[in-house]
């Protein structure tokens, strides 16, 4: 039998077309999001990206609240979950025996596939009144007149906000962020390490000098990735976060993010402004994302020149 | 491959012959509110007929909007729509049931019933006027009520939602500066002034008044009731205070003039009578007055007249007030008179 096509042809225009699938439905989602968001961004102009009104009844909108929450909200976690999700993993590939290694590795990638929900369900009956009694209260009574930190941590308790929503989302980025660092250590070579070892370096310095230099642009990447899934997530988010349209300095208080806004507000948002506007913050976040990305792989690109 | 074959249109068979001899299926998406009474309803109505009902609580919004785009056979709605609204996208609209909300607060030692409140004042305690539970508005009105030097923390949703719409619809009545500042929504820019929480869904705000001393939140009544959370008394119309009771709920049902409201467009707050509870609220139904298929609205209407008649004592379990049988006369009437399929009444 004689094919025109050689398998060979053939499997190379499918993987063509799936990869020409992805560019067409990136297109398609950003093209859908700017024209929904269009009656909203001809209204309010640049002030839909400064303005801090969000008023349903008068249809004044402006995404400032949604975007500061949803960036300090990422930034915390990633701040949190870095140190932990580093020591971990290098707990797992430097110091654990292998008989303790796997079945703990595989428990931290069980993290990962709990459902997002269940954290926000979680955060809330489980974290939030802890955390409240823990932290918070004694927070207010014992920092308030430290200098800064006595702004950070004020407020009432009330154990949901922006703090707690940074807290949970560490938990839920820490997996993604420990097998990224454990795999990219893992692919440190051997010899490094014999090497570094036989000179008479401590364990110590043979992890701080030699190995975490050398995974430096993998942390990085992995970090990035960490912050992407930070900034989208949704579910846990609208049940720890408050649900307020404001901005404070302290990290006590209840704020929003742009996901939990839009999951909140989709559903019974009647009036066009609203809905455009809700579409206008979804193309937001979908900004954010994007140049965070391409932030990294430029800066990825750089260090590996 | 011949097996194959005859394996798939053997299946293909199956599938056609099972979708000929299919129930009959009222389609339905809206409101989240009625969603438990619905379907509660529903299942009777079923177990009776045979008839299954597919309804999707997916939110108020979503159903007005699934009407209009005819994909389903009725929208649900918590907050009515206007008279032209309706004239505009060729619909009619209904009451099905309804519910009411009450204010829980979390002080301790204060019990359930025992806190009297105004609507002016609870206008105040969520516009950040009042801030403490020790104010002079609040002490005025509880006499002999112990209250505590503690901040008020004021509970909201933070889903768009028609309690929040009743709600504030409350508020603007008896509160010139809610009107004027916030207004009325099923979602609102909630004052910065106030301590404001917000909690998702019904469960989120009963959550933070449970749990945060000095909290005060909305809920619907059947709400605050399996929750066990300290509901106050409100100042209805006629300067009574009133506990929240089905008596108190049927009694701002019974006074409101449903006679006079143009696509049964009513709110049922802060309706007069001595015994009328201040904040109640119907839900209603979306329908067409163009039915392309007079089967498919008959089985709606006649789902809806079923659950009228004898769907009062499963709407009562569930903290939910039937409809009087006069407003019902009234929709019947409707019915007939404004639902048409090829110019002839369907029901």
């Amino acid at each position: 039998m004689d094919f025109p096509w050689q398998g060979d042809t053939l499997f190379r225009r499918a993987c063509f077309v799936s990869a020409g699938l992805i560019s067409v439905l990136m297109f398609c989602i950003m093209l859908s999001l700017v024209m929904g968001a269009y009656p909203a961004l001809a209204k309010f102009g640049l002030s839909f990206f400064t303005s801090t009104d969000w008023n349903p009844v008068t249809e004044e909108f402006g995404a400032l609240n949604a975007l500061y929450g949803t960036i300090v909200s990422s930034i915390i976690a990633v701040a949190l979950a870095l140190p932990v999700g580093l020591g971990v993993a290098i707990f797992l590939s430097e110091l654990c025996p292998a008989a303790i290694s796997k079945p703990l590795f595989i428990a931290i990638e069980l993290l990962a596939a709990v459902p997002s929900i269940i954290y926000g369900m979680w955060g809330l009956f489980v974290f939030a009144p802890w955390f409240s009694d823990g932290f918070q209260i004694w927070a207010s009574e014992h920092l308030s007149d430290v200098p800064v930190l006595g702004t950070i941590f004020t407020g009432p308790p009330m154990g949901v906000g922006l703090l707690t929503s940074g807290i949970i989302l560490a938990f839920m980025i820490l997996p993604i962020l420990t097998s990224l660092i454990k795999e990219a250590l893992s692919t440190v070579p051997k010899v490094l390490r014999e090497a570094t070892y036989g000179i008479g370096a401590t364990q110590f310095e043979v992890i701080v000098k030699v190995l975490l230099p050398a995974i430096k642009g993998p942390i990085f990447g992995a970090l990035i990735l960490a912050l992407g899934r930070a900034l989208g997530e949704t579910m846990a988010i609208t049940f720890v976060i408050g649900g307020a349209q404001s901005i404070d300095a302290s990290l006590f208080m209840p704020a929003t993010s742009i996901s939990a806004s839009i999951a909140n507000q989709f559903n019974e948002a009647t009036g066009d402004m609203h809905i455009s506007a809700l579409i206008g913050l979804g193309l937001v976040l979908f900004m954010i994302t994007f140049v965070v990305m391409g932030t990294a792989r430029v800066m990825l690109r750089r260090k590996a020149q | 491959m011949n097996n194959l074959l005859k394996g798939a249109l053997f299946g293909c068979a199956i599938v056609c012959s099972t979708s000929a001899f299919a129930d009959t299926v009222i389609n339905g998406a809206g409101a989240t509110f009625p969603y438990p009474v619905y379907a509660k309803w529903a299942e009777q109505y079923n177990k009776e007929t045979g008839v299954k009902l597919n309804y999707q609580a997916i939110g108020s919004g979503g159903g007005i909007k699934q009407i209009i785009a005819k994909t389903v056979d009725f929208g649900a709605s918590d907050a009515p729509l206007s008279k032209e609204e309706l004239d505009k996208q060729g619909l009619v609209q209904f009451p099905a049931v309804m519910g009411s909300i009450v204010a829980v607060v979390n002080l301790p030692g204060v019990k359930a019933g025992e806190l009297k409140l105004s609507g002016e004042v609870l206008a105040d305690i969520y516009l950040g006027k009042v801030k403490s539970w020790d104010d002079k508005a609040i002490a005025a009105l509880n006499e002999g009520v112990k209250l505590p030097k503690t901040p008020i923390y004021t509970v909201h949703r933070s889903d768009g939602s028609g309690t929040t719409y009743n709600f504030t619809d409350y508020l603007a009545r008896v509160s010139g500066d809610w009107k004027e500042q916030i207004g009325v929504n099923k979602e609102v820019a909630w004052p910065k002034a106030a301590n404001q929480l917000g909690g998702k869904g019904n469960a989120g705000v009963a959550n933070f008044v449970k749990r945060t001393k000095g909290a005060i939140g909305y809920v619907e009544f059947a709400y605050a009731k399996t929750n066990d959370l300290a509901y106050t008394q409100l100042k209805n119309k006629e300067g009574q205070f009133v506990q929240p009771t089905m008596a108190a709920f049927q009694a701002a049902a019974a006074n409101a003039d449903w006679a006079n409201a143009p696509g049964f467009k009513l709110i049922l707050n802060d309706q007069p009578g001595a015994d009328s509870w201040p904040m109640t609220a119907a839900t209603f139904i979306l329908m067409h007055k163009e039915q392309a298929n007079a089967t498919t609205a008959k089985d709606v209407l006649k789902f809806f007249e079923w659950s009228y008649a004898n769907g009062d004592d499963l709407a009562a379990e569930l903290e939910y007030i039937p409809m009087p049988d006069n407003v019902v006369n009234m929709v019947e009437t409707m019915w007939h008179s404004d639902i048409k399929a090829d110019g002839k009444a369907v029901y």
